[in-house]
């Protein structure tokens, strides 16, 4: 982990985007008047002819993204996650999902840790209503390495994709050495366990990820072991490790940067309460809207950072 | 095949408009009065104007139709029937638990069906992606995009109707149908739909009017929009919700219920009499 080098992975999205556009002619780009905030302006610039702005009007997006997916394109569409999740919801159900359509939503600006624009722009429920529906996929990216092969890999998946991203910049945490030293691999369906300790599982996704690895190293010195799970592929997911988990570690703990009342908190309980009853503890959003602030200090405020796994312990 | 008979296209319209009849009264539920009014449209775009072959259902090459009131989908049923790519049989499916005759259109089941559509005011931001795409590619596919009068209140289709604009999508005809009539009432106490050429013109559209169960009206139509260069058109066809029986002409109650056997019957016998004449 790499925790002098912060990169938000909305900009390793959009540099990843324009790299994917070289290699596959088919990649189309839409965006609703936010190219520049989610990093859609490099591969804009690099390829104007496939790169659709539709303005103030994500609906509208989805369903042109939807037309041009009929001729055998691939199209990639980007806005903030309150508006694709929320604002598109019944586009992005029937037109996206009905009819399998091979769209890739690529939202940006998920969570709390949009800071400073607040609760309407601070999308909380997105992993819940996209988690829900037939036919989609839905990732949630932790660092730049993750989601540079998300966006390249999604592009492989022929159905609807839903790609959860961050505004906040966040360390590396899959850098090199750390791949090779865990023997780390990304797999749609699979998540990564790090480390081995049996005090805990903490399972994460997205900004939390980084948080659970802090807490693991000052825990640590406190001689307590927990072991985290980034769970990066919400669906599918890999049931098989979550049980696992549970099994070999007398606690299970979330956390999200997203409501706990549909997110990976829910989910680990369904496959816990179905497979192998367990305790779980939910950080997360607890069924409140968000607010102003540094995105740091909401994390602290709202109990999903590092400090607020130690404190559980 | 390309048919150009009139009196040949008329005839199919009214076997469509036999076939909404049965269909809708076999699955005892469904959308007469809106598919009513669309029978001669379709019938003009599958068997006068869309580029389509039934020996190649999937090219990518085809004209392509988006029926963007989607609970029209019997006189597409019918239509799609008449083709050949739907067994005429089948149609007894229609709406029933197992068939591919789904209440809204599904193009995972059905051949021949480009877009699924059901929620209103969805389709015409799809009809522009594929126009888009057809571009992109210069393909020469010209879509199709069907609308009704009620559903252009929903705010997406005028998102969309900005997006065609600025794409000057000329490979893009909108079809409205204004029938005049949505479920609680007329359109225009309803919401209040005035002004509708102006409305489109001040979008960017080419407006074309026509009268919607004129087959040689309609193929003009048709024929003007495609000789239009650099942006897209509208054929506003002025159209009878329930059009061709004589009890559902005009009447909103008619915009989703199935005929009882009586009325079925007369129905019936009203088409089959239109046939002879």
């Amino acid at each position: 982990m790499i925790l002098d080098k912060k990169i938000a992975t909305r900009q390793s999205y959009g540099e990843a985007l324009a790299e994917l556009g070289e290699k596959n002619e088919n990649i189309v780009v839409l965006d609703a008047d936010l190219a520049s905030a989610t990093k859609t302006s490099i591969f804009a610039k690099k390829f104007p002819n496939r790169f659709f702005d539709i303005g103030i009007a994500e609906q509208d997006m989805m369903g042109t993204a939807v037309g041009i997916s009929n001729f055998g394109k691939i199209p990639y569409v980007n806005t903030f996650a309150v508006f694709a999740a929320g604002r598109a919801y019944d586009q992005v159900r029937n037109s996206i999902a009905h009819t399998n359509a091979n769209v890739k939503i690529c939202a940006t600006h998920c969570g709390i840790t949009v800071g400073e624009d607040g609760a309407t722009h601070q999308m909380l429920e997105d992993i819940g209503m996209m988690r829900n529906l037939p036919n989609m996929t839905v990732i949630s990216t932790s660092d730049d390495v993750q989601t540079r092969w998300a966006v390249k890999e999604i592009s492989k998946i022929k159905g609807p994709v839903y790609l959860r991203l961050c505004r906040l910049a966040t360390p590396i945490i899959y850098d090199e050495k750390f791949i090779e030293e865990n023997n780390i691999k990304f797999e749609i369906g699979k998540a990564i366990q790090i480390g081995d300790g049996t005090d805990a599982t903490v399972i994460g996704t997205g900004v939390t990820v980084v948080e659970a690895l802090k807490a693991q190293e000052t825990l640590r010195k406190r001689g307590i072991n927990i072991r985290i799970v980034d769970l990066y592929s919400i669906k599918p997911v890999d049931k098989e490790l979550i049980i696992k988990c549970a099994k070999e570690t007398k606690k299970i703990i979330t956390i999200e940067d997203h409501s706990i009342n549909c997110g990976i908190g829910s989910l680990v309980c369904e496959i816990l309460s179905e497979n192998y009853p367990a305790k779980v503890i939910r950080m997360g959003i607890n069924d409140t809207f968000g607010e102003s602030g540094k995105a740091e200090e909401l994390m602290k405020k709202y109990k999903i950072d590092a400090e607020a796994i130690c404190n559980m312990f | 095949m390309k048919v150009t008979d009139i009196k040949e296209l008329e005839k199919i319209a009214n076997n469509v408009r036999i076939s909404i009849i049965k269909q809708v009264y076999e699955a005892k539920s469904g959308h007469p009065g809106g598919a009513l009014s669309i029978a001669d449209i379709l019938t003009v775009l599958y068997f006068n104007q869309m580029n389509i072959s039934e020996e190649n259902p999937n090219s990518n090459l085809r004209d392509r139709l988006v029926l963007s009131k989607g609970h029209a989908v019997a006189a597409l049923y019918a239509v799609l029937a008449e083709k050949g790519y739907i067994n005429k049989d089948e149609l007894k499916t229609f709406r029933k638990l197992g068939s591919k005759l789904q209440g809204h259109p599904d193009m995972e089941l059905v051949n021949g069906i480009d877009m699924s559509t059901g929620s209103l005011g969805q389709g015409l931001s799809i009809a522009n992606g594929m126009a888009i795409a057809s571009k992109m590619d210069s393909l020469g596919c010209r879509i199709y995009c069907i609308l009704g009068d009620g559903e252009i209140e929903e705010g997406q289709i005028w998102e969309a109707a900005m997006t065609a604009n600025k794409y000057k999508l000329d490979n893009l005809c909108v079809i409205l149908d204004y029938n005049r009539l949505q479920i609680d009432g007329t359109v225009e106490e309803v919401k209040g739909l005035d002004c509708l050429r102006s409305k489109w013109d001040s979008f960017g559209f080419n407006v074309i009017e026509a009268n919607g169960h004129n087959i040689e009206e309609l193929i003009n139509s048709f024929e003007l929009a495609r000789q239009t260069k650099g942006k897209p058109s509208i054929i506003i066809a002025k159209t009878i919700k329930g059009k061709g029986v004589s009890f559902m002409e005009n009447k909103a109650e008619w915009h989703g219920k199935a005929p009882s056997e009586v009325e079925y019957k007369i129905a019936i016998e009203e088409l089959e009499k239109s046939i002879v004449k």
